[in-house]
């Protein structure tokens, strides 16, 4: 007990005391976990919204096979990825393995499946319920997609969170095809895995609180965010001049 | 009257269900025609049918060349933008207008004027009321210049004064342009009686009666018709 409220003690420290090994660490967490979520975001709102609203043969094939993937382990991606980059692979010629864009390759492949599941359940739902009034509209596909996604923009953004939670809290995928490597490509996961290892736990343990409270100001911040959204479509019923009053 | 549609022996099936069988219904310009009938009679997936929003299982849908249709639903669907930019997309994506987004905001700002809603097109559209809202989606379907306006229980959901508005801007538009035909689902026979010139009667997807307004609310002949829509009209419901 002595020795978990020491390495408390500790990690508070190294926090509070801004220790650039561990702050380096984080920033790259952050880094490498936001450009993974952006472009699985980028990438997966528009194939699951359209998904959400086209209808074409084998669909639920596809849904199946997309809901399957939710489950996807990362170690397996990293292998894949690993694999993929490696001097033999096919794609070996980039030269990307344990580098920042290898692990953000990774981690992409890994949110991908659940953005674009997540997205096309939210879609489809809002094209069930208004989808043929945007038909009588003349909207075709690919416009009801972007219409209804766009609509459903803060159910998307908590989806874009919900993404950003796995990317930064997964440790297999950037071991793999990162490699741990000291100021190169060591996040907070990898990081916190290794100093375990070592026995250096109030460092694991000060990352560990650093990557949870990344997370809890995330969702503190979507919070805050809805909160506004609705205060300001409240505003707008409100007549001109009490708004401001 | 040149004929707008023409449905011949239609039938739409959900595997077991069969929301319409055998309907052959023809519209023509300027008719203003209601359906009638209980909850599932298959209204609503008529008025689908005949806007193209769903393809009949058998049987076939004529239209007139170039027919222009809108249809305001029950419950109309805004984004979570102004009631102005709503209305204004509603527009630009008429096809057969084909407005730049300037011309579409400017055609707004009329189509809100005619419906008392210009105060309102600021207002984000989730904020409306049931009556805004019905009036807003009345406006944008009226603003695309329809031959035909399908109307899908448009003062269902809506307070006594709501509805009173409502219906009230549905007979000035069509006093406006007698050539639209109208057709409506209404559970309202009130409203069927002060907006409809013909009255379709549906019973389980069935068409038992289609007659002119004053015969269909004559109890005697739309007896000899149906005894079913006789029954119906005077609420002796089996």
């Amino acid at each position: 007990m002595t020795s978990f409220s020491d390495s408390l003690q500790t990690a508070f420290s190294l926090i509070l005391a801004l220790d650039p090994a561990l702050w380096a660490v984080v920033v790259r967490s952050l880094c490498v976990s936001a450009t993974a979520c952006t472009f699985a975001c980028l990438l997966g709102f528009a194939v699951g919204a359209f998904w959400g609203v086209h209808r074409f043969r084998g669909r639920g094939l596809v849904i199946g096979v997309l809901n399957t993937l939710l489950a996807l382990p990362s170690v397996v991606v990293g292998l894949v990825v690993y694999l993929l980059l490696s001097r033999s692979g096919p794609m070996g010629f980039l030269g990307w393995l344990f580098s920042f864009k290898a692990m953000v390759l990774a981690q992409t492949i890994l949110l991908l499946p659940l953005v674009t599941a997540l997205t096309r359940q939210i879609v489809q739902d809002a094209e069930n319920v208004h989808g043929e009034q945007w038909t009588s509209l003349g909207a075709g596909p690919g416009l009801r997609a972007a219409l209804l996604a766009w609509d459903e923009r803060l159910a998307l953004l908590t989806v874009a969170v919900t993404a950003f939670g796995r990317a930064i809290a997964e440790v297999g995928a950037v071991m793999i095809v990162g490699g741990n490597i000291d100021g190169f490509t060591r996040v907070m996961t990898t990081a916190i895995a290794l100093e375990t290892s070592k026995g250096d736990l109030p460092l694991a343990l000060a990352l560990g609180g650093v990557l949870l409270a990344v997370v809890g100001l995330l969702h503190a911040l979507l919070a805050a965010l809805r909160c506004a959204a609705v205060r300001w479509q409240a505003s707008l019923a409100q007549p001109l001049t009490a708004r401001f009053l | 009257m040149q004929s707008w549609v023409n449905l011949q022996q239609v039938s739409v099936h959900w595997r077991a269900v069969h929301a319409l069988e055998k309907v052959s219904l023809t519209l023509s310009a300027g008719e203003r025609v209601a359906l009638i009938g209980s909850n599932g009679s298959g209204k609503s997936t008529l008025l689908r049918v005949v806007h193209g929003l769903i393809a009949p299982t058998q049987g076939r849908v004529e239209y007139a060349a170039s027919l222009r249709q809108a249809m305001l639903f029950q419950r109309p669907h805004l984004l979570r933008m102004s009631a102005l930019n709503n209305m204004a997309l509603g527009l630009w994506l008429d096809r057969q207008q084909r407005l730049t987004w300037a011309q579409a905001l400017k055609a707004a700002w009329v189509a809100l004027a005619r419906v008392g809603l210009q105060d309102v097109a600021r207002h984000n559209g989730r904020t409306l009321s049931g009556g805004q809202l019905q009036r807003l989606a009345l406006a944008r379907a009226w603003a695309r210049q329809p031959q035909l306006l399908v109307l899908d229980e448009p003062t269902a959901s809506l307070d006594p004064y709501a509805k009173r508005e409502v219906e009230a801007l549905i007979h000035s538009f069509s006093q406006n342009r007698p050539d639209v035909g109208l057709l409506f689902a209404s559970h309202n026979l009130g409203q069927v009686k002060r907006l409809a010139s013909r009255v379709v009667y549906l019973e389980q997807g069935r068409l038992l009666a289609d007659l002119p307004v004053a015969e269909f609310f004559d109890s005697e002949r739309l007896r000899a018709v149906s005894p079913k829509a006789q029954s119906f009209v005077q609420g002796e419901l089996p």
